[in-house]
């Protein structure tokens, strides 16, 4: 493991552009007490087929940076952009996996994820078939015809990315997907999305504020201060690829998480004193 | 409720509870706990549904309250739903308006069926416009609640995936609200099916609620049970078919 400062100047002008670059990006809110900064000048990428976790304390702005990232909300300053391409708005070659249950309830599972392809046209025979692959992929073969009702939390969540990943975006954004499910199936799932992105080579920004999970699965963590939230440090995870459910009793992992943890913890500790502080 | 046959248990329990009540009106009023000078024997009015349907023309009378009611109940829609979307789509609107229709909507609007028959005149026309008036605030009441209810992350992956705001109308938010419309057209119809039968009651103008009126006159007992289960028949048929009517466009959707 080793900790890097983050990417800086002169050279990225001559490399070819990320898949992902997020320059110099900040976020003001305007309230009653004046201005809020939710993100401050905020700079990182994300390589080709690379997966990148965000971490950071609750209210350090991990979800308006994801927002930001997918073009729901404008920056207030600074630039998103998708292989050299300023984002301006929604962007086809984001896919968003939101933190909330998503799935249409009035969809079963094979048309919720077709539902991207629906909308762009595909014919009906075409979309299916690729809803199917998806919906394999994400290991709910069996299920095509049940309703979200009929599903439990986490193939609920495996349904929304299934619909995401049908749509083949180049950059798959995920908001702390797993965060309303129970541990286990939290691990379990984490395992999913290692074997996904191992088969698809999807470049990846997972938002979380889990360390295990963001050092299970990921390359690089970028470390986010709390409010406002800047960039505190980029850490390179160096475990093994193809990664194994195994690499979470190796010592890198536990070292990883302890490093990890050593730098958020400042942070952590500054959020709970402010939310202590805070007027009921 | 699984297993073959087992959708047939819930219907024929319904229908096996209301012959039961029969038995058990007809035990009261054969031991004569009930005066059967203001209820007949249930055994009566069966038998005199076959009389009233031939020598009262029922079939014809039951399309017409059928088409009145149908009428008004599509105009609550044609009319209801889109003003819902209005009022959502205006914070200030809304405010405005919705305690209005909220007052509306508990209305005893068919005392103020004079006005209406001097506006719209003795046709089928006033039946429709009172069914109507009385049947569209339920529609625009219930549409707000679901409309209310769609949960935000919805739209997120509308707009995620650059769907037009038609599109975000017509594939989410229309689909994710549609259990509460349709609670709303059933009620509504609902309203519509008592102010058409109780209009044609009051001034005369055919359909079930003047052989209602007809009947009752004739102090034909057992004919005014059997013209009044006849509007309860139209109403469970307008409720099969909303009921049919939810399911395919929830599947469309």
């Amino acid at each position: 493991m080793s900790l890097t400062m983050p990417r800086a100047g002169p050279l990225a002008a001559i490399v070819p552009p990320p898949a992902l670059a997020v320059d110099d990006a900040s976020k003001r809110y305007q309230s009653p007490a004046g201005d809020i900064v939710a993100v401050d000048r905020i700079s990182f990428d994300v390589a080709p087929g690379e997966f990148v976790s965000l971490i950071g304390p609750s209210g350090c702005g991990k979800s308006t940076l994801f927002h930001a990232i997918g073009g729901l909300t404008p920056l207030s300053g600074g630039r998103i952009s998708v292989a050299g391409e300023k984002v301006r708005g929604a962007n086809p070659a984001i896919g968003m996996v939101f933190q909330e249950e998503s799935t249409f309830p009035w969809r079963n599972v094979l048309d919720n994820v077709a539902f991207p392809l629906e909308i762009r046209g595909m014919a009906k025979a075409e979309r299916l078939a690729r809803a199917r692959e998806m919906v394999a992929l994400v290991g709910l073969t069996g299920f095509e015809s049940r309703y979200p009702t009929e599903l439990s939390g986490g193939m609920r969540q495996r349904v929304s990315i299934a619909r995401t990943l049908a749509a083949q975006p180049k950059i798959l954004l995920m908001d702390e997907p797993f965060a309303s499910l129970d541990e286990q199936t939290r691990m379990l799932l984490g395992d999913k999305v290692l074997q996904i992105q191992q088969q698809l080579h999807q470049t990846t920004l997972l938002i979380t504020h889990s360390l295990t999970e963001a050092v299970q699965l990921s390359d690089r963590i970028v470390v986010m201060t709390f409010r406002p939230g800047r960039l505190k440090r980029i850490v390179e995870v160096h475990l093994p690829r193809p990664r194994t459910p195994e690499v979470l009793t190796t010592p890198e992992f536990g070292a990883t998480v302890a490093a990890l943890w050593a730098d958020l913890r400042e942070e952590a500790s500054r959020g709970l004193a402010s939310s202590e502080n805070r007027p009921p | 409720m699984r297993g073959a046959g087992g959708w047939l248990l819930a219907p024929l329990v319904g229908l096996a509870t209301i012959v039961a009540i029969g038995a058990a009106v007809q035990g009261l009023l054969l031991a004569d706990v009930i005066s059967v000078y203001v209820m007949p024997l249930p055994t009566q009015v069966l038998a005199a549904l076959g009389r009233v349907v031939t020598e009262e023309h029922v079939p014809a009378r039951f399309v017409l309250t059928s088409v009145e009611t149908a009428s008004a109940g599509v105009l609550t829609v044609l009319v209801g739903v889109p003003l819902a979307f209005l009022l959502h789509a205006s914070s200030l609107q809304r405010a405005a308006f919705e305690p209005w229709v909220a007052a509306w909507a508990g209305a005893p609007l068919v005392l103020a069926y004079p006005l209406f028959l001097v506006l719209f005149g003795r046709s089928p026309l006033t039946p429709v416009v009172m069914g109507f008036a009385s049947g569209v605030a339920p529609v625009v009441l219930k549409t707000l609640e679901g409309m209310d209810g769609i949960r935000p992350v919805l739209i997120g992956v509308g707009r995620s995936l650059q769907l037009t705001e038609a599109q975000i109308f017509r594939k989410i938010l229309l689909p994710a609200a549609l259990p509460s419309i349709f609670t709303g057209m059933r009620l509504g119809l609902t309203f519509c099916l008592i102010n058409v039968v109780a209009v044609e009651f009051l001034i005369n103008l055919g359909g079930l609620g003047q052989l209602i009126n007809e009947m009752a006159e004739r102090y034909d007992l057992p004919g005014t049970w059997a013209a009044i289960g006849f509007v309860v028949l139209a109403s469970v048929v307008f409720f099969i078919v909303m009921e049919r009517a939810e399911q395919w466009l929830q599947r469309s959707h």
